[in-house]
């Protein structure tokens, strides 16, 4: 579904991504881990649009969106939550759903779907008329992930949707991202939660410093010496 | 008592004109932080089509107000397109500057066209005046209030209730987001001008018409008087600008009032100051709530 090839991205001077190659095949939830800095966030935004990258090639449905508009590719089929959530302060909770509808142009459509995340979210349904900034940090995150919903996407991208959270919303994002999942939206999951990431993922790439330094099932790397030292806090045997 | 009175009707007429005015500078500022010196002047434009319009086309007065706003609105656009948009993602004082120097083109074009003289605007609207217990209210005081509350209340709706006022505000929170959302700013920014331009337009003719004069620099005293109201209201708060416009025009015939109408203009700019001294968010403006 998604095929990034030799992707380079700089901020000015400064190479973010170097190099870096990964896929998604419809169906997957693939999960891109790594530590802060490492540059998770820029693959994503580059995906979306935001970004122009220096080179590469991002196929999508076979197709070359690298310099397509960002408004493009959400109409294309594929939405991001981006990190920190950005959700729409000031507008209500219904007001941030309904722009996560704007570019489908069929009304029914919209109001479908919009059934659905509240079925997916329901304290997004108990919360509609209030401003977005007053939702807790946990419901702010559904907020961001039931708004890019709403645009029906093929394939969704997460970035670090468990930051900041407690635990018990951990578990409950987790087990949200796997039902989406479920009911046939392809997932690209970006987390410093490792652990988590790699448990409900099929594949992972882990990322160091601009490029890709291993990749696997969710499993392998879940056992592998290198993830579990580097990323997942477990002291090597000696 | 009933000069106060008086000086309240003249006021809130002048003060509809500000705050329509500033609904343009706060909505355009709210969304790409520009502080648009070249608006006054879209309201210049907008009452030199009145003029053109009344006398040439024999518009009435709602034929003239409708088409003013439509050509504003174009203007606005187009300079945002032409002026603004390729500075996009340049330091924000050079959007600034470049808004001064549009200020400018299009007092000195607008001069070079047609004119520097001023000229009367065509009453298209016989004056006359109503009194009540001896204070008195012309019927253009009435037409002024009325329309531009008509406006001010379509503006809210404009704002509040459809998904291109929606998706400014969107925009005006959080560009990249609306753009995840598949928003396309740019869209955006061009309904904001030509919403806050046809606003301006739509004041000019009105003024045009309460003040019977009209020349090409007549922009740029109540350009710097909205922009005062906008900042009075709090910069970016649709509302504040609205009641900042009002208060700014009873300040203002207020002062006259008193006898000191020399100082009306001077009086205006204390205000900014104190303003941005005691309470620089306004009084409807956000405090600093900046996100990390
Ligand atoms: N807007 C920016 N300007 C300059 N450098 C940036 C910018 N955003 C990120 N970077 C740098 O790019 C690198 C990758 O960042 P990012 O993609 O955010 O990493 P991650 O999401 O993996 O934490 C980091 O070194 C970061 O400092
Ligand atoms: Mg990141």
């Amino acid at each position: 579904m998604l095929e990034v090839k030799d992707l380079v991205v700089n901020y000015g001077g400064i190479q973010a991504v170097k190099d870096v190659s990964f896929r998604v095949n419809t169906g997957e939830v693939v999960a891109l881990i790594g530590a802060n800095g490492a540059g998770k966030s820029t693959i994503l935004k580059t995906i979306s649009g935001l970004l122009r990258p220096r080179s590469g090639t991002i196929l999508y449905e076979d197709k070359n969106i690298v310099g397509m508009a960002a408004a493009k590719i959400v109409k294309m089929g594929i939405s991001q939550v981006p990190e920190g959530r950005h959700i729409f302060a000031g507008l209500t909770v219904s007001e941030n759903l309904q722009m996560g509808a704007f570019g489908l142009k069929d009304k029914q459509a919209a109001s479908d779907q919009l059934a659905v995340v509240y079925d997916r979210f329901p304290v997004l349904k108990e919360r509609l008329n209030q401003d977005a900034a007053t939702l807790s940090g946990g419901e702010q995150q559904m907020l961001a992930m039931g708004r890019a919903l709403m645009a029906r996407p093929k394939l969704l991208l997460l970035d670090e949707p468990s930051m900041g959270l407690s635990p018990i919303f951990i578990q409950e994002i987790f087990d949200i991202i796997t039902k989406i999942n479920e009911q046939g939206t392809t997932v690209l999951l970006i987390e410093q939660n490792a652990k988590q990431a790699l448990a409900i993922a099929n594949r992972g790439y882990v990322l160091a410093s601009g490029t890709v330094k291993l990749t696997g099932t969710g499993a392998e790397l879940l056992a592998n010496p290198a993830v579990q030292a580097t990323y997942l806090g477990v002291q090597p045997a000696t | 008592m009933q000069t106060m009175m008086q000086q309240m009707i003249n006021g809130l007429s002048l003060g509809s004109i500000y705050a329509l005015l500033a609904l343009g500078y706060t909505m355009v500022y709210g969304i790409i932080k520009l502080i648009n010196f070249a608006h006054g002047d879209i309201y210049m434009l907008g009452a030199f089509w009145g003029y053109y319009a009344i006398n040439y086309l024999h518009f009435g007065f709602v034929g003239a107000l409708l088409s003013a706003m439509v050509m504003a609105s174009l203007s606005g656009v187009l300079i945002e397109y032409l002026a603004y948009r390729p500075l996009r993602n340049s330091p924000r004082i050079a959007a600034l500057i470049t808004a001064i120097g549009v200020s400018f083109f299009l007092e000195n074009g607008m001069s070079f066209l047609f004119g520097a003289n001023a000229r009367n605007f065509p009453q298209v609207i016989t004056t006359k005046t109503y009194y009540f217990f001896g204070v008195g209210i012309s019927n253009v005081q009435l037409l002024i209030l009325f329309t531009s509350l008509v406006l001010m209340v379509l503006l809210q709706f404009i704002i509040k209730q459809t998904t291109m006022g929606k998706a400014m505000r969107a925009v005006a929170v959080d560009p990249q987001a609306a753009q995840l959302v598949g928003i396309n700013p740019d869209h955006v920014i061009s309904f904001t001008f030509a919403l806050g331009s046809a606003l301006a337009g739509a004041a000019g003719v009105m003024i045009g018409l309460y003040y019977n004069s009209i020349d090409p620099l007549m922009g740029m005293v109540p350009g710097i008087k909205a922009f005062v109201a906008a900042v009075v209201g709090g910069i970016g708060s649709v509302p504040g600008a609205a009641v900042g416009g009002f208060l700014i025009g009873l300040l203002e015939t207020g002062v006259q009032a008193i006898g000191l109408s020399a100082y009306k203009d001077a009086a205006v700019y204390l205000v900014l100051i104190l303003m941005l001294v005691v309470l620089p968010a306004g009084l409807f403006g956000k405090r600093q709530r900046e996100k990390v």
